[in-house]
């Protein structure tokens, strides 16, 4: 096995590892991390696509501001392992039909990804064989503020409106 | 590393995620599911664009990325809302609008 | 197997071991350097003698510190969540390292011609080395946030809290302040950027960037001591506020670890500046293989800046920590940006 394979398998692994710890895991604080973690295999991935960049930014940004915000929340409202919280404890059991189907389904997707996947022509080209990469930050750049001007103002006009949402939701009601 | 390796690995990740919201009893738990699904559609995107040679995949990324964040900041206020009413994070919780 | 081994014994793959050892063991040597020459600063700057008793000056005294820091009982409240509190001062010692990885210290070189070609004096020779350093960075407050959440304890959740926050706050500023170098040096890769910074205006004025844009290194410096959670910007480890803030209940080895990350912290902050405003290794008199003393030099007078800070100011509130950060840091970071984009513009720099 190649070094190029033993690193995408491995990265591979703590992704979805760390993602069905989000999923599998009680306690909130857990589930972060866990998905810190699985931000990081993912970073590892993008380096294997040749895309510094991102892989880069990606922990900047979701493992470095977003997790640490969602990470404030919980330790803020002190959020309680699942099923221990007072209302869990008024309504045991409730409605778990729903969960289970939903679950069955999530599997019944992922085979048929798979299924749909195996037979679609052109899936074993390697991603780095036909055309030569371009990763550099330069180029990554010329085209954002050239070819994607409009997406991006429109980007910031975003992030703006979510900010002043994000307060105003946020605060305490002056009753 | 073909093609196909990148897009079942998006795949899987999409459905963990995808069980995730169907599964967990807890807010933030579902939006960290949230975030689980748009990674997997950022890997998918990166793998695109390495394939095609251009930068446009990756260029994309940011833009996903800075939606989640907003979207992460204003689903957490929302939270933050929904705890003060309620004392608990349970969707099933919300059910006043339910006929 | 045959290449893997070759590969191993390669002199340039030894070279490359030899400086990450060499880095991992100054640095710690360097935070020990530290705890002795703050003590004296400190000292001198208060008209006493501090640490004398212990060998020749006092210079023992480090050695005595960690002796006895390793001695000490290992505590830890009943209701802290294992794990965390075990993992959090692991998290900011690896960041701490980890974040002093792409800086460069000397020039490339083939030590006295027993390499094939020149590598530069680094560990890792990313292209986008800049932005590495800012997401450890970012990596490095989960330690603090975590050990406050982990010590179930009321001053070290506050502690950790306010320091968190303080240090996504001033990472803006600081993100901004080395996005205009960047901007100047037209990489993000810090081998680069000094190399950009050779030469001399009129034969003796040095090409540093702290000349074209002194405004961004006070910002950079100004938000690498917020960073760094240093006075005067200490207000969530503050004694007479929060006990000890975030490492209230630890003693020990794991304190041990936050106070070797925290003087790293400041090392490598010392570092990026050196080599982003200050032009590196680059210096007259000494010949340029030899370049890593004056890098060590400029080094020593950041960090002398560091400790000269702590002493002399008085320590921001809290609020007045934020509002400055948030009100006057940012714009101002965000202006001079501006300006500096508009100077390279105008004189095609």
């Amino acid at each position: 096995m190649g070094s190029d394979q033993l690193l995408f398998f491995g990265f591979a692994g703590v992704s979805v590892l760390g993602s069905l710890f989000v999923i599998g895991q009680r306690n909130p604080i857990y589930s972060v991390l866990a998905l810190i973690v699985s931000f990081f295999g993912l970073s590892g991935l993008y380096v294997l696509l040749e895309a510094p960049f991102v892989a880069v930014v990606q922990i900047i940004i979701y493992a470095g501001a977003i997790m640490v915000l969602f990470l404030f929340v919980v330790m803020l409202l002190n959020v309680p392992r699942e099923g221990e919280s007072e209302w869990d404890k008024a309504h045991p059991n409730f409605r778990p039909w729903p969960m289970r189907i939903g679950a069955v389904l999530s599997v019944l997707m992922v085979t048929e990804l798979v299924w749909a996947l195996s037979r679609t022509p052109g899936m074993t080209i390697g991603v780095a064989d036909e055309r030569p990469g371009n990763s550099s930050v330069a180029e990554l750049g010329r085209v954002l503020f050239t070819d994607y001007m409009f997406a991006f103002e429109v980007t910031s006009i975003l992030i703006l409106i979510a900010m002043v949402g994000a307060v105003t939701l946020a605060k305490k009601r002056e009753h | 590393m073909s093609i196909g390796h990148y897009l079942v690995l998006s795949g899987l990740l999409f459905s963990v995620g995808a069980a995730g919201v169907f599964l967990r009893r807890n807010l933030i738990t579902l939006l960290l599911s949230v975030e689980i699904m748009l990674n997997a559609v950022n890997l998918a995107f990166v793998a695109f664009g390495r394939q095609l040679g251009t930068v446009d995949g990756q260029i994309i990324t940011f833009f996903v990325m800075t939606v989640a964040a907003a979207e992460a900041a204003v689903g957490l206020a929302l939270v933050i809302g929904l705890f003060r009413h309620r004392e608990s994070l349970n969707p099933e919780a919300f059910t006043s609008l339910k006929w | 197997m045959g290449s893997l081994l070759d590969y191993l014994t390669a002199p340039t793959t030894i070279f490359y071991l030899a400086v990450t050892m060499t880095v991992f063991l100054a640095l710690q040597i360097s935070a020990a350097v530290m705890v002795y020459a703050e003590r004296k600063v400190a000292a001198f700057m208060q008209q006493r003698y501090g640490p004398y008793l212990v060998g020749p000056k006092g210079l023992l005294q480090p050695i005595a510190d960690i002796v006895k820091l390793v001695f000490k009982e290992e505590l830890k409240p009943k209701a802290a969540d294992t794990l965390l509190f075990a993992a959090a001062p692991v998290i900011s010692a690896v960041a701490a390292f980890t974040a002093f990885a792409p800086v460069p210290f000397g020039a490339s070189t083939t030590f006295f011609g027993l390499l094939p070609e020149p590598v530069p004096l680094m560990v890792a020779d990313v292209n986008v080395g800049v932005l590495v350093i800012f997401a450890v960075t970012s990596m490095g407050v989960y330690g603090i946030v975590l050990a406050g959440w982990a010590s179930n304890s009321k001053y070290s959740l506050l502690g950790g809290l306010r320091s968190s926050a303080q240090m996504i706050s001033y990472e803006l500023a600081y993100g901004m302040a080395l996005a205009t170098i960047v901007m100047l040096a037209g990489s993000l890769s810090l081998r680069e950027i000094v190399d950009t910074q050779s030469g001399y205006w009129f034969g003796f004025i040095p090409k540093w960037y702290v000349f074209i844009n002194p405004i961004s290194f006070m910002i950079f410096a100004t938000a690498g001591v917020a960073e760094t959670n240093r006075a005067p910007f200490d207000f969530p480890e503050a004694e007479q506020e929060l006990v000890a803030g975030y490492h209230t209940e630890y003693s020990s080895m794991r304190f041990a670890l936050f106070f070797l990350a925290e003087y790293i912290n400041m090392v490598t902050v010392a570092a990026v500046s050196v080599n982003l405003f200050l032009g590196g290794w680059h210096g007259p008199f000494i010949p340029e293989a030899y370049g890593w003393i004056w890098f060590l030099i400029k080094l020593s007078v950041l960090c002398f800046g560091y400790l000269w800070l702590r002493w002399t100011l008085p320590r921001f509130r809290y609020d007045q920590l934020m509002a400055f950060g948030w009100k006057l840091l940012l714009p101002l970071a965000t202006i001079n940006l501006l300006v500096s984009a508009a100077g390279v513009l105008y004189f095609g720099l």
